[in-house]
């Protein structure tokens, strides 16, 4: 799904230290994250990044601690300010705003949740669900549906009058989610939002979120360390290393044609057959008369049962059961076989 | 010099200069800053005449409800009201009032002035920087020696005593106001930006309330400074129980020292109390959210 443009960044790069200006030239110059910090103290942080985030989609950056990830989605609402480039959201170069229009920006536009929720300890689930609502000053009775009825939309009925200490991990980031959600931001800027949870509950949020998102079509940009949760939750995927961006595509994409060795080796160990679309793998022409079917967004592994009943290829169709091309046994045992 | 050190400057030179400009600022200035100091005085005295006009057992329901408003124990509201009581059981009454009226004002001061200045350092790392040194000093250097400008200013009496105790008491208010702010979890105050608050919101909606325990710890410590600052106050005019105690030591008669004493030490357990209890149960509010 190729929506309209709704975040676009053009050549960001980000350095710490006391002259970042000095430091990007020679970083422009050739010199490498280790090198610069060695003979400089800059630290690099980004890199010339370049991305394209459509409107309703779900954007995965990913990437291990010290890729600049979160570096990165902090420069979204402009937590952090770029050494250079711009941040054009919906037309506006957000690198340009006063600081009064940086707040309606965030207020309204941009919402975030973060890894360890961040809730104000000395205030109630309610009055943090409705905390991005009053700082923009909306009256108190207005603000307080609105936030239960956030509340609700997370499944913590009931708890609106419990401070954030009194509730486990899992429901705190439901409050983060629905503090987020309450500005009825079209981003929602997710910073590994779900990687302090333990595995049960991250899972019950993935899905939870995946249902809102089916609901109410946000533009999410998500961030992970997470391979397994990148390829769940995300419509396209990032790849950093080192500030530098690897790899955009869909997962894949990414599964099957890793840019390079660094991303190659990340993906290494994932499940391709649950991953990889069937239309991914297909290939031009048609199918056998009599073949099976299978729809182009399903997975490989749903196609393994017809073809391991002797039958060389299914056929693939598209959205609207238009041919979308046949997919070989041949081609499925390449794609999946480990190089 | 008898360690041989060369003299650099001439230092007679220098002294006499700030003699002569200090003197020249008393006699430019001297009236205008005691008028600008009269309603500071006004409310000092009416403080103390107001507390010595009291009857007894006002003052000490109105400490032993301030106790329960703080602690919501029994025990510690019996344990004030003793103390109260034993303040008075010995003779000390209306002295004690006098200290108390200037211990509030000394510490209202402070509390008023020092906790913008924490405020403000702990938003600017130049003002801290430049402000670290200034308290070192204020607490290092000796008492008398910011005792004479005072005095030479404002001629003995009740508004260089309550001065130099302010500027002796200020500091550990300054300093917990501005550590208290500086511990509030980054995290949550990067949250409070990312959803559009101004750095007033920011401030007062989450690291001030945040930060208050620590707060609190000053204002401790302040009104205990002040507390300990009134003998050497009264020998500038303070009055109340440290007068006692200088006239004790000048006629050496050691019951009424010893007694002054043993009043200034109840005020300091009592309002200690009132401070630390109100500052656990603030704690444990906050420690719902931790």
């Amino acid at each position: 799904m190729a929506g309209p443009i709704e975040i676009r960044v053009e050549k960001v790069s980000k350095i710490f230290g006391p002259d970042p200006k000095l430091a990007l030239q020679r970083v422009r110059e050739g010199e490498g994250k280790a090198a610069l910090l060695e003979r400089t103290g800059h630290v690099l942080g980004l890199h010339d990044i370049s991305l394209d985030i459509e409107r309703g989609e779900t954007f995965v950056i990913m990437g291990l601690s010290g890729s600049g990830k979160s570096t990165l989605i902090r420069h979204f609402n402009r937590l952090i300010e770029p050494t250079a480039g711009r941040i054009v959201v919906e037309g506006v170069d957000i690198t340009t705003l006063a600081p009064r229009a940086l707040r309606s920006f965030r207020r309204e536009k941009a919402s975030m949740v973060f890894q360890r929720f961040a809730l104000l300890p000395h205030k109630t689930v309610l009055e943090n669900v409705i905390y991005g609502l009053r700082v923009g000053g909306m009256p108190k009775q207005q603000a307080r549906e609105r936030g239960m009825a956030q509340i609700e939309l997370v499944g913590l009925d009931g708890y609106d009058g419990h401070y954030p200490g009194q509730l486990s991990g899992g429901m705190q980031q439901r409050v983060g989610l629905a503090r987020a959600l309450a500005t009825d931001a079209d981003i929602l800027l997710m910073d590994e939002a779900f990687s302090a949870l333990d595995p049960l509950i991250r899972h019950d949020m993935q899905l939870q979120l995946k249902e809102i998102q089916a609901r109410l079509a946000k533009t999410i940009v998500f961030i992970t360390h997470d391979l397994d949760e990148a390829l769940l939750l995300g419509d396209h995927i990032a790849i950093l290393k080192d500030g530098l961006l690897r790899q955009v595509g869909t997962g894949s994409e990414i599964l099957m044609q890793p840019a390079d060795d660094y991303v190659a080796r990340f993906v290494r160990d994932v499940n391709r057959a649950r991953i990889v679309t069937c239309g991914a793998l297909a290939e031009p022409g048609a199918a056998p008369a009599g073949a099976a079917e299978i729809a182009a967004d399903r997975p490989v592994e749903e196609a393994f049962a017809a073809l391991s009943q002797g039958e060389e290829a299914v056929a693939v169709r598209g959205e609207e059961g238009e041919a979308a091309g046949v997919l070989t046994r041949r081609r499925v045992l390449q794609a999946l076989s480990r190089s | 010099m008898s360690g041989g050190f060369p003299e650099l400057f001439d230092m007679r030179a220098v002294s006499r200069a700030i003699d002569g400009a200090f003197t020249r600022i008393v006699i430019d200035h001297g009236e205008t800053l005691e008028l600008l100091f009269l309603p500071v005085l006004r409310m000092l005295l009416a403080m103390e005449r107001g507390l010595q006009a009291l009857p007894w057992w006002v003052v000490l329901l109105a400490l032993a409800g301030l106790a329960w408003a703080a602690s919501r124990s029994w025990r510690i509201v019996a344990a004030v009201a003793a103390m109260t009581f034993a303040i008075g059981a010995i003779g000390v009454w209306d002295q004690a009032m006098v200290t108390i009226a200037l211990m509030l004002v000394a510490t209202l001061i402070a509390v008023l002035v020092g906790i913008p200045l924490g405020i403000g350092m702990a938003r600017s790392d130049r003002m801290q920087s430049a402000m670290l040194p200034i308290l070192d000093i204020m607490q290092t250097m000796p008492i008398f020696v910011y005792l004479i400008p005072f005095v030479m200013l404002f001629g003995p009496g009740k508004i260089p005593a309550l001065l130099a105790t302010i500027v002796f008491a200020i500091p550990p208010v300054i300093r917990l106001t501005n550590l208290g702010i500086r511990h509030v979890d980054p995290e949550v105050v990067e949250a409070t930006r990312a959803f559009g608050a101004s750095p007033g919101q920011v401030l007062f909606s989450v690291q001030v309330p945040l930060a208050l325990p620590a707060i609190m710890a000053g204002i401790n410590q302040t009104t205990m400074m002040a507390l300990s600052m009134v003998v050497i106050a009264s020998m500038i005019g303070a009055g109340g129980l440290g007068l006692q105690v200088l006239q004790g030591i000048q006629r050496l008669e050691i019951s009424r020292g010893l007694l002054a004493g043993l009043g200034i030490v109840l005020l300091a357990i009592i309002f200690d109390r009132l401070a630390q209890a109100y500052g656990r149960r603030m704690q444990r509010n906050l420690k719902l959210g931790n």
